[in-house]
Formats: structure tokens, C-alpha cells, sequence
């Protein structure tokens, strides 16, 4: 009884020592913003915490649906995540260097990413009629509407 | 004899009945085809009901005319290294000549999007693949660059990418160590709009490309199919490929 209360205290204070803000201040390299387009109250497709750690089982599950059986929603599109999370400036980072969105995180968890090598790493602009500004739910209100006016 | 006629008119009412069912059968999945073709929510699979296709007449394409190869590299971001044995081509105007007559056609070749495709039998990854809807890519992700489905392709309609490769487009990406070829603009047709080729070919008036589903009888390129004669290339291979051609 006594050990376990001594371990809950110890491991209490340890919490208590390292804090995030510490964390950031000591072992973390700076993280440039990224320029992103959604809106604060928007937020990304899926709470934080969630895409830190899954981001990549989204990723995979969307392009074979993507490829294989042409499903084109918007949510986990590698396509969005750029668009969403990249600038689109001309002198913008490329994805070799540090302070591209992804790559900031992958070089400080030694992951590399391959996505880039084939995938645009960085917004273009297309000629299409789709606004890059709506949500995947107001882009499919969208295209149904666009579907019933072409016929 | 009284029995007979009955029996008759049994069978007539019969028949009549199972011709009124099959005819209600046929036009129902027309109209259903019609509506999976055009409005297909972005959030729905493709399906074998529909098969893309293209029909190409030679007549109307001009010998000096490349509006559709330029329209290619455009939307996917194909460009040159100046090196035209190994530099990407999807699309591509080949010359046929009479050598009796001296006459000279040209037409567009690119992938055939075969029904039963080689380049698909021969992939030892099973990078190479036939979609539901009848249009064969490559799944980049898994193709390790061997080159069999090259070797395979009788249209020689797939290259190799041997430069490493930087601004794709965003919805046709490309990358060094793969094989690719013509995708019949797959996220044009998921986006209910044409190929690039058949936009460019018909904008300039020339109208010597038409797209569409096979599989609907009411599509506009079923219709010039069943009037005009037409033929595959190749046909003796037995591939049934997507894309013909008239005037050849």
C-alpha cells in the first residue's frame, strides 16, 4: 500500500517536472506555422490528437479507395492536407526542408516520408470550379448540384 | 380444337407478358446507367455497369494537327527532357502510309483500356490494374519499375518515368522508378467530365474523339458505334479494347 502510493507520488511529481511548455522550451525544435487556409473555427478533419498519430491509416485508406474504386470524397485527401497545411506562395518550403508542414514533424521523429516524390508537395491552383474554402460535406452538396444542372 | 385455342391464347398472353417485363427491364437500367454515369456521388464506388470508352475517327483527324497530345502533357504536367526515346507520352499522333498509293492518315494512339489487358496478366505486383468501370491504370504505390506490362502493351502505350520529378499536379501524380500511361483522365470521368484529349479535339471544332459508356446503348458514342462501322486495333489479339477507331 505504502510502495504504491510512493510510486503515484513519484510519478506525480515527474508529470508535474516535465510540462508541455517546458517541453517545448527544451526539447522541441520550432515549429514555423504554417499558412493555413481553413479557418480557426473550422479545424482539421479530425481533432489533433487524433491526426498526430493516425494521420497516415486515413492517408492509406483513402488512396486505395481513391485508386482502386475511384471514391473521391474530400475529408482524408493527401490533396486537402496540402492545401490545408501548405503555402502556396512561390518562395513557400518544399518538402525537403524543415519547416514544410510535414516535413517539420517527420525530421524531428527521424520518419521519412515518400509521398512527395510522386504527390504535389504544395497547393496549385486548378482551373476547376471547386472552391478550395468549403468543407467536404458543402463540397458534396456541391457537386450533386452541379451534377443535377448539367442534366 | 377448343383446348388448342385456349392453349393459344395462354401462350400469347405469356409471352405478351414476359416481352412487356423484359422491355420494362431493359429501359430501367438504361435510365439507371444514364444516372450513374453523370451524377455518381463523390462517396460511391465505381461499378462494372458502366464501361468508359472512346471512338476515334481518322477521317476527321487532321495529319498535322496534335491538339490532343498537347492537351495530354498539359493536364498532367508531362514535359519533355528533350530525350523522345524515353520521355513520357500518353497520347501520341502515329502516321500510317499506303506505301501502293502514298497515301498518308495519322492517328492518336494511347492506351486501349483493354477488357482482358496484357499489361495486367503480366505484372508480378499487381501494380498494373483493370478498374471496375473498364479503365486500367497503375498503382504506383506497388509497381516496382520492372517494365514487363511495357513489354506486354502490343500499343506500346506505357513509358517509364527515369527522371526525378518535381510541381506535379495535384491529380496526376507522377514519380521515377514507375510505369505510366494514359488514364482516360480518370479524375476528369470521376468528376462526370471528360478526357482532356476529347475536350481539346472537340473545343477546336475537329470533333474526331467521343467518350463515353459502352455499356449505355443510349450514350452517344453507343449510337455512332451501332451506325457506323468501326474496328479495334489489333482485333486478332482478342482484347476487346475500349478505345476504336473508324476510318482505318
Amino acid at each position: 500500500m505504502i510502495k504504491n502510493s510512493l510510486i503515484i507520488l513519484v510519478l506525480g511529481m515527474l508529470l508535474g517536472v516535465v510540462t508541455p511548455g517546458q517541453a517545448a522550451d527544451s526539447l522541441l525544435p520550432e515549429i514555423p506555422e504554417a499558412q493555413a487556409r481553413f479557418s480557426e473555427a473550422q479545424g482539421c478533419v479530425e481533432p489533433t490528437d487524433d491526426m498526430r498519430v493516425n494521420h497516415m491509416q486515413y492517408i492509406l485508406h483513402q488512396r486505395d479507395q481513391t485508386m482502386y474504386e475511384g471514391i473521391r470524397t474530400r475529408q482524408h485527401s493527401l490533396v486537402e492536407c496540402i492545401n490545408c497545411h501548405v503555402s502556396d506562395a512561390p518562395d513557400a518550403p518544399r518538402v525537403d526542408s524543415e519547416e514544410h508542414f510535414c516535413n517539420s514533424c517527420h525530421t524531428y521523429t527521424a520518419v521519412s516520408v515518400d509521398c512527395f516524390q510522386c504527390h504535389a508537395d504544395r497547393p496549385v491552383k486548378t482551373s476547376g470550379t471547386h472552391s478550395m474554402s468549403t468543407t467536404p460535406a458543402q463540397h458534396l452538396q456541391a457537386r450533386a448540384a452541379e451534377a443535377i444542372t448539367n442534366e | 380444337m377448343s383446348d388448342e385455342s385456349n392453349i393459344d391464347s395462354y401462350r400469347r398472353r405469356f409471352l405478351g407478358g414476359t416481352t412487356a417485363a423484359v422491355a420494362g427491364l431493359s429501359i430501367a437500367p438504361g435510365v439507371l446507367l444514364h444516372e450513374v454515369a453523370h451524377a455518381r456521388p463523390a462517396d460511391q464506388a465505381v461499378t462494372s455497369e458502366v464501361r468508359w470508352g472512346m471512338l476515334i475517327d481518322t477521317g476527321k483527324c487532321a495529319n498535322d494537327c496534335t491538339d490532343c497530345v498537347t492537351a495530354c502533357n498539359d493536364e498532367h504536367g508531362l514535359e519533355g527532357f528533350g530525350r523522345p526515346e524515353t520521355d513520357a507520352q500518353w497520347i501520341r499522333k502515329v502516321s500510317l502510309k499506303d506505301k501502293q498509293t502514298g497515301h498518308t492518315q495519322t492517328l492518336p494512339m494511347l492506351c486501349q483500356h483493354c477488357e482482358h489487358p496484357p499489361c495486367v496478366d503480366v505484372c508480378p505486383t499487381g501494380a498494373s490494374f483493370k478498374r471496375e468501370d473498364g479503365i486500367v491504370l497503375v498503382d504506383k504505390h506497388i509497381c516496382i519499375g520492372c517494365r514487363y506490362c511495357m513489354m506486354a502493351c502490343p500499343y506500346k502505350a506505357r513509358s517509364f518515368i527515369h527522371e526525378s520529378l518535381q510541381d506535379q499536379k495535384p491529380h496526376a501524380p507522377r514519380g521515377k522508378g514507375t510505369v505510366e500511361s494514359c488514364t482516360f483522365c480518370v479524375h476528369r470521368v470521376d468528376d462526370g467530365r471528360k478526357p482532356a484529349c476529347v475536350e481539346a479535339c472537340t473545343a477546336e471544332n475537329h470533333n474526331a474523339m467521343v467518350f463515353g459508356d459502352l455499356n449505355d446503348p443510349a450514350s452517344d458514342i453507343s449510337r455512332q458505334l451501332e451506325q457506323h462501322s468501326s474496328r479495334q486495333i489489333r482485333a486478332d489479339l482478342n482484347l476487346n479494347t475500349g478505345v476504336r477507331y473508324r476510318g482505318i
